[in-house]
């Protein structure tokens, strides 16, 4: 049998320890070790993006990262993005907008759009757009989605 | 997923020893863009995983003028086109790079392993070719290169030997007045396979009005990915002009073997590959006589 691995990782910004096998994605080790259920499964082969979270400060698809790949790396998932003062203005921005409908790729949408503004905090519409080409969305169209990052940026 | 146990060798000699002790119940992972679906999806599961992206080589981006460039074979997307200097040197390169997937898979996937992973549509691949790309492979008996172009031998097939590994890929420095462009086409503005892709460079004249060489390779339109040597030998010594560049581009479309599937048919593969290859020689034109 395949070695039960341990891993250490930082996941918003607290030191975790878990166990896995090393077939297990970090989107698996997330949802069924961890209880953390905030990050979440679409399609499982990269395609979709609703299983977006942020690793050592780049957008990845976590269904297509295994777990044990996580050792060492800092990891951001959508648990981590509100503060105990509020929403983060991105989460604010999708309420306000109306951006979601049924919400499964919401925390998707979030967490890429938070690592753009991370990066690029004036990005404009044509880049949010070509940056979310990952992320699918099912409910509302896209034009919601886009309007909510874009009152965030800086871009005007 | 098939169970499986996980080896990350720190050097390229662990890695080699990993392998030739594991034979072929090893598959070796970069990014795992792939690799991690097929896996899933019951294709090529192994018992042992080797994931190469701790061993320093891998991860190399060494960029000199005169020397050229080495990349690693485990180096993401994103450090490619994030790099100035780079993608200023090598355009052809960014251009293809920055339109695999979207940007979460850009974090992960390398043209590496888009090379090993040999998808006839692969989109980095014809660019690599085009600019001359040379693999370096390690394995038990020592190291050795191959060109980029002998690389793919069959859908899903490259020309690893068991328990070898492609280690980096080495591209010659860009000559003056030189350019390249890859271009694919798909149905839609982005996140899907090509239906058909051409990568062209060029090397002009002082003048900018000769060709002194150029390479073309074509993705989606037979088994591999396709080096069209003829069509890029067609324009060496010759002047840039619509003539030329049109009887280039038709002897792509003949080294072009599509089939008809989901994604195209063979009447507009072979369409494409002509307006694609125009089109990048034209853009490779336009780069080389604007550096």
């Amino acid at each position: 049998m395949p070695t039960v691995t341990q891993v250490q990782t930082t996941l918003n910004g607290e030191v975790v320890n878990f166990l896995c096998e090393p077939r297990q994605s970090l989107l698996e080790c997330l949802r069924d070790i961890l209880g953390m259920t905030g990050t979440k499964e679409g399609c499982n082969d990269g395609n979709c993006g609703a299983c977006t979270l942020i690793m050592d400060g780049r957008i990845v698809n976590s269904c297509l990262v295994l777990g044990v790949e996580a050792e060492g790396k800092e990891i951001t998932t959508i648990e981590g993005m509100a503060s105990p003062e509020g929403l983060h203005p991105l989460q604010q921005s999708f309420l306000e907008n109306a951006a979601l409908q049924c919400g499964i790729c919401t925390p998707g949408f979030l967490l890429a759009s938070k690592g753009l503004l991370d990066k690029e905090p004036d990005a404009d519409e044509g880049r949010i757009r070509h940056w979310l080409a990952g992320n699918l969305c099912r409910c509302t169209g896209y034009d919601k989605i886009v309007r909510a990052v874009l009152q965030v940026s800086k871009a005007k | 997923m098939e169970p499986f146990d996980f080896l990350s060798p720190s050097s390229i000699d662990e890695a080699v020893q990993t392998l030739a002790s594991k034979g072929n119940q090893a598959r070796i992972m970069a990014g795992g863009t792939d690799m991690l679906v097929q896996m899933r999806a019951g294709r090529g599961t192994a018992p042992f995983v080797v994931d190469i992206k701790d061993i320093p080589e891998l991860n190399e981006v060494s960029y000199d003028a005169s020397k050229g460039l080495t990349l690693g074979a485990a180096v993401p997307c994103y450090r490619i086109y994030e790099d100035k200097t780079l993608s200023d040197a090598y355009p052809g390169l960014m251009d293809a790079a920055s339109l695999i997937g979207g940007i979460q898979i850009q974090g992960r996937a390398s043209i590496g392993g888009n090379i090993c992973n040999a998808a006839p549509s692969g989109d980095s691949i014809p660019i690599v070719i085009a600019l001359g790309g040379i693999c370096n492979i390690a394995g038990a008996n020592g190291t050795r290169q191959l060109p980029v172009e002998e690389m793919c031998t069959a859908p899903g097939r490259n020309a690893l030997e068991e328990g070898e590994f492609l280690v980096s890929i080495h591209f010659p420095a860009p000559q003056a007045n030189s350019g390249a462009n890859y271009l694919r086409f798909i149905p839609r503005n982005e996140m899907d396979i090509a239906v058909a892709g051409v990568g062209s460079s060029v090397q002009l004249d002082a003048s900018g009005q000769n060709f002194v060489s150029a390479r073309i390779a074509l993705a989606s339109v037979a088994p591999t990915p396709v080096f069209a040597k003829e069509a890029g030998d067609s324009l060496a010594g010759k002047p840039v002009n619509e003539d030329t560049i049109q009887a280039a581009s038709e002897l792509a479309q003949s080294a072009a073997k599509p089939i008809s599937d989901m994604r195209g048919t063979v009447r507009q593969r072979t369409h494409l590959i002509g307006v694609l290859t125009r089109r990048t020689l034209n853009n490779a034109i336009e780069r080389a006589r604007g550096a």
